[in-house]
């Protein structure tokens, strides 16, 4: 399934927070989202996952559109927002179960076991979430954004305080889930866009300044580094 | 829906803080029906529940805020509410499901209050001497008295983060609807506005109930307002302007 944006924007009074993007998201494709802080990122995946209305434009999954009141479409979403809210009262295993059973999934217990093996859970899944760390929230997250098994995942700094092993083993997580899924995640770590996007966009003050695969990205600006073309284009 | 409102009714059986207040509530109303001379029961000399009923909403306006304080004003703070709204759930069924919750919870306030009835019951000579049909009358209009405040209480919690602030406004609001209506009345005493002032209280409808008359006026004015509560509940929540 592929995202489509068109002329998405989002205005807070007179400050454009988004300031009528337009792209698309390729299926089976890794879509790395960058952008300085407060350059739109977050605002934009909070209308593409249907939280926030946007003022103009739309986004669509396969041709049906987005947003808070179309509530079947959002079966089709699995959202990890930006840092990480859970439940801290609940447990675990009780939290996916809670957020399966919103999907209404069959065979919750198993699908519960399965995601949790997935993420790599196991030694923590009869923790309280609030007695978790760093790390283990964030597979939380993530487990909760896949349990559905949707066709499009919006991740929204995945990697934000994690250690150099989780990172590994996160990384090779989503490479491995954008393999049959369309996924759209935004980061500040250049290597990391390097290891697993196969697409960027790169917004600055709610406008898109580049729009291309990573190759011809990279092949446009040789041979500067990704860091470098990041500072140059959002540098103004 | 039933998900979110079994997550929202264990949360609160699973919080120290519902049980505290629920304690902190009944032993008042014990003190203050049994123990206290002024208030007593057992030194009033009737069997009747009339002190038990006027004494309650009193109480509710500081309980009902209390325990619902939190329901939106804590995922606001947490940032947990985008966990329910990318969910294929609407705003309303999210907001029902939050209310259904605490008005149950609120049920688990009551229904130790039995108690007291099975004792007056009892106590009364001759034994059961008590006017049975009043009391069932009162409890419901108690229990919509209830439900009422807990819209309110829905609706504050979901204008701030701050959970001591949604507390300060329900109790606020609670009071208000409750007496104000019927103490502003009080200024227009010979005009039609403070005949219509009175209707719009809490007070005047719930009174009405305790006597043990069952009128749908009175029911179509609870629903009426709890639906408007979470009408405007609906409306900040489904703004984002978090």
């Amino acid at each position: 399934m592929s995202i489509k944006v068109k002329e998405l924007a989002k205005h807070y009074g007179r400050q454009k927070a988004v300031d009528s993007i337009s792209f698309e998201a390729r299926e089976g494709k890794i879509l790395g989202f960058l952008g300085p802080n407060g350059a739109g990122k977050s605002t934009t995946m909070r209308m593409i996952t249907g939280y926030l209305a946007p003022t103009s434009g739309n986004a669509e999954i396969n041709g049906r559109p987005i947003n808070p009141k179309a509530t079947e479409v959002k079966r089709d979403i699995g959202y990890l927002p930006e840092n990480t809210p859970l439940y801290a009262d609940m447990y675990v295993r009780e939290f996916l179960s809670f957020v399966g059973e919103t999907y209404k999934l069959k065979n919750l217990k198993s699908r519960v076991a399965e995601v949790i093996k997935q993420v790599g859970l196991e030694p923590e899944q009869h923790k309280k979430i609030g007695m978790l760390s760093k790390g283990y929230k964030q597979r939380v997250g993530i487990a909760q954004a896949i349990i559905h098994n949707p066709k499009v995942l919006i991740l929204d700094e995945p990697t934000s305080g994690l250690d150099p092993n989780q990172l590994a083993d996160i990384r090779l997580l989503i490479k491995e889930l954008g393999k049959e899924k369309t996924i759209i995640i935004s980061t500040h770590i250049m290597q990391e866009v390097d290891a697993i996007c196969d697409d960027i966009i790169i917004i600055n003050k709610g406008k898109i300044v580049a729009d291309e695969s990573l190759l011809s990205l990279k092949k446009k600006y040789a041979p500067q580094s990704l860091e470098e073309i990041f500072k140059k284009l959002t540098n103004t | 829906m039933y998900p979110v409102f079994k997550r929202e009714l264990f949360s609160y059986l699973n919080s120290l803080m519902a049980y505290i207040t629920i304690g902190v509530f009944l032993l008042a109303c014990t003190l203050l029906l049994w123990f206290f001379p002024d208030t007593s029961i057992l030194d009033y000399g009737y069997a009747e529940m009339n002190s038990f009923f006027s004494l309650v909403p009193f109480l509710f306006i500081f309980l009902i805020p209390a325990l619902t304080m939190r329901s939106f004003a804590e995922e606001r703070k947490e940032g947990t509410y985008v966990l329910l709204a990318t969910r294929p759930i609407s705003d309303w069924q999210i907001i029902v499901a939050k209310y259904l919750a605490a008005v149950i919870l609120l049920l688990f306030a009551l229904l130790p209050t039995l108690v007291y009835y099975y004792s007056i019951y009892q106590l009364g000579l001759p034994k059961g001497n008590i006017d049975t049909g009043a009391v069932i009358g009162s409890y419901l209009g108690l229990y919509l008295l209830g439900s009422a405040f807990t819209a309110i209480g829905i609706f504050a919690s979901s204008l701030t983060k701050n959970q001591v602030i949604a507390f300060a406004i329900s109790v606020f609001l609670c009071f208000f609807t409750f007496s104000g209506f019927e103490s502003l009345s009080k200024l227009f005493e010979l005009d039609k506005i403070g005949a219509i002032l009175l209707i719009l209280g809490i007070s005047e409808h719930y009174q009405s109930m305790s006597r043990g008359v069952l009128d749908t006026r009175d029911l179509v004015y609870f629903l009426t307002f709890i639906a408007l509560f979470l009408g405007l509940t609906k409306y900040m929540i489904g703004g984002r302007r978090w």
